[in-house]
């Protein structure tokens, strides 16, 4: 497959190899220091790194700077963009900045409420929702224009991802959103994290019975637990997380000072048995606050090295 | 069954105590009443249905109000007592009466008498 | 309709703490309906601020007066000849009706007896819920009927997000998922096949955010 961008992440999926991606959640303040370290610890284990967007409406150091930040690390950066905070003229303004420094990767999100997060008195803007952003993303680059009809001057050239929810209600509405996504212009999905091996299985047969993992590439979502109370959290506390039974039990089950141990077991698991999955195109390892484990993870899963890409 | 209870307790009759609306037990406290409290029958056997849990659910708003202009509203309050039921008619009057003495007269009533006064 | 909301208490006192003569200006409309400022709840009101005043061993004296509504002229007229007596008013009108007592009686401070909420429909006795924002470009065409600028707390327009939690929204689960609704009632009508067209993004222009707006209807001006 040829490729539409500079994007290493599209010239890895394009050139058939299984990707790999992670995350990094910026700091709550100013301390650029924070990124570097993380990014450190990870980056010879992926082939780029998102960095989220104020997650849970948390205010944090903004994606696009901590992203400029590993690009001048020399590292592949994943902006993602929530429609929650900015209208129109500043999310095409930061897509523009980012391409000024030659970010090539945006994941398009519409945000978690601001309800969740430590500014619940704050106004919200959605502007745009997720799938307008991806059509947005894709206008500037191919058409080289900007939402009003101006011609940009030097479009952005930005490999288009959006983020895929196969646990989220009502199920039956879950592919023909992908569809939706895919017929706005998204290329790239990362899942949320999955841990109902079953469903996520079922819908993935679904989305190949529309010939859409030949659309889009699909990277599995996968967050190892720390604890039983994290996964017990996830489970009641997180809307559109599926957590089975048997998997906090798993957890449960061994002691306190083994259950990080477990955590990794799981996860690594899951990902032997997802690689088996016709149509899934590679990893996005979220280890919230636990980049540490990334390297294990990716060694134990026999995806390390990283392809060397030109 | 001729009980007594004590003579500071003033009976206004009423079909139901769904009759009573806010401003009733509002304007009993404005013209300088010490305390106000609401019979219903007993919940379930309301004659009209839910008369009294409509009943209930106001005397709850106005105690609030009471609380939140400084009369207090535990100077009203509501009870379910069967129509027969002449003995618990007579103890909840001596209560009532026992509380609102406790309480002492309503905060108006020196305002009141100024205004008559004058 | 609109739906509104009492004050606290202390904070209408507040507004009036200085004040010997106030009028009561209750509406006979929508917010007679929630009964938070209608004939009855002017009556509560004055009662209320009357205690209140006497208990500190103040005195206020208080009119009550419920005007059919406080949006047209013809009605908020009818106070003309006795404003003048009061120093302040409180209007339980909603925001609206407020603002243009103020506008039409300069002169005397007006202020708010109620918090103005949003246009809704009661759902059941004691109950209201918000259904429209007045975005000013009704699609509710495309959407069977359900609203996704009022009821997706998110506004999305190619919903669900991956909130959506056994029919209800991320934030709450009283509150209804609006694209669980959508593509439900989608369903009843046959049209599920509506969801795969991509809702265009939305001209917000004639909404809030373009700035206040006005209607004129030339054929019916004078």
């Amino acid at each position: 497959m040829s490729t539409k961008t500079p994007s290493r992440l599209e010239k890895i999926l394009a050139a058939g190899h299984l990707a790999v991606t992670s995350e990094c959640g910026p700091p709550r303040g100013s301390s650029g220091e924070i990124i570097t370290k993380k990014a450190e610890m990870i980056k010879h284990y992926v082939d780029a790194i998102n960095i989220t967007d104020n997650q849970t409406s948390v205010t944090r150091l903004c994606s696009l700077a901590a992203c400029i930040r590993l690009k001048l690390m020399g590292l592949e950066p994943i902006l993602q963009m929530v429609t929650r905070d900015r209208n129109r003229i500043a999310l095409q303004s930061d897509i523009l900045g980012a391409a000024s420094f030659d970010i090539h990767n945006i994941l398009c999100l519409s945000g978690d409420h601001q309800q969740f997060g430590n500014n619940p008195q704050g106004q919200n803007v959605f502007d745009l929702d997720s799938m307008q952003l991806i059509q947005t993303v894709r206008h500037m680059r191919d058409e080289g224009k900007f939402l009003g009809g101006d011609d940009i001057d030097q479009p952005p050239k930005m490999f288009v991802g959006a983020a895929a929810n196969p646990f989220a209600d009502p199920f039956e509405i879950r592919v023909p959103r992908l569809a939706k996504k895919i017929a706005a212009g998204v290329e790239f999905i990362q899942t949320q994290c999955i841990y109902n091996l079953e469903k996520f299985e079922l819908w993935m047969k679904q989305v190949r019975d529309r010939g859409l993992h030949e659309k889009v590439y699909i990277l599995a979502g996968v967050t190892p637990f720390k604890s039983a109370g994290m996964a017990k959290y996830m489970k009641n506390r997180v809307p559109g997380m599926d957590v089975p039974d048997e998997v906090v039990q798993r957890m449960s089950g061994v002691p306190k000072e083994k259950q990080p141990e477990e955590g990794i077991n799981i996860c690594v698991e899951s990902i032997q048995r997802l690689k088996e999955v016709e149509g899934l195109r590679g990893f996005h390892v979220m280890a919230i606050e636990w980049e540490e484990m990334v390297p294990e993870i990716v060694e134990r899963i026999g995806l390390y090295p990283r392809p060397e890409i030109e | 069954m001729r009980l007594t209870y004590p003579d500071s307790i003033r009976i206004i009759r009423l079909p139901c105590t769904g009759k009573v609306d806010v401003i009733h037990m509002m304007k009993a406290f404005q013209r300088g009443a010490d305390g106000a409290y609401v019979v219903g029958c007993l919940e379930g056997e309301c004659h009209f249905l839910t008369g009294n849990l409509r009943a209930k659910k106001r005397v709850v708003y106005t105690k609030k109000l009471l609380d939140e202009i400084g009369i207090g509203g535990e100077r009203l309050e509501m009870y379910n007592i069967a129509a027969s039921d002449g003995p618990r008619f007579a103890e909840v009057a001596k209560e009532m009466h026992e509380r609102i003495k406790a309480l002492g007269p309503n905060p108006i009533k020196g305002a009141l008498q100024n205004k008559k006064a004058a | 309709m609109i739906v509104a909301e009492k004050k606290p208490i202390d904070e209408i006192i507040g507004f009036v703490r200085d004040c010997k003569k106030i009028l009561v200006v209750g509406c006979n409309e929508c917010v007679t309906v929630c009964y938070a400022g209608g004939k009855k709840e002017v009556e509560i009101l004055a009662s209320a601020l009357e205690m209140a005043f006497m208990k500190e061993g103040k005195e206020l004296e208080v009119k009550e007066v419920t005007l059919e509504r406080q949006c047209d002229h013809e009605y908020l007229e009818e106070i003309r000849n006795i404003i003048d007596e009061y120093d302040a008013v409180i209007s339980l009108a909603c925001g609206v009706g407020v603002q243009f007592m103020a506008e039409k009686y300069f002169r005397t401070p007006i202020y708010p007896g109620v918090d103005t909420l949003f246009m809704g429909v009661t759902e059941e006795r004691g109950v209201w819920a918000e259904r429209c924002q007045g975005c000013g470009q009704c699609m509710l065409g495309k959407t069977a009927g359900i609203c996704p600028v009022s009821r997706c707390a998110k506004r999305l327009f190619n919903g669900p997000c991956g909130g959506s939690t056994k029919g209800k929204c991320e934030i709450s689960k009283e509150l209804d998922c609006a694209w669980q609704l959508i593509i439900d009632r989608l369903k009843e009508l046959g049209r599920l096949d509506d969801y795969d067209e991509l809702i265009a993004i939305k001209d917000w222009s004639t909404e809030r955010a373009g700035g206040p707006r006005r209607l004129v209807r030339e054929d019916l001006q004078p």
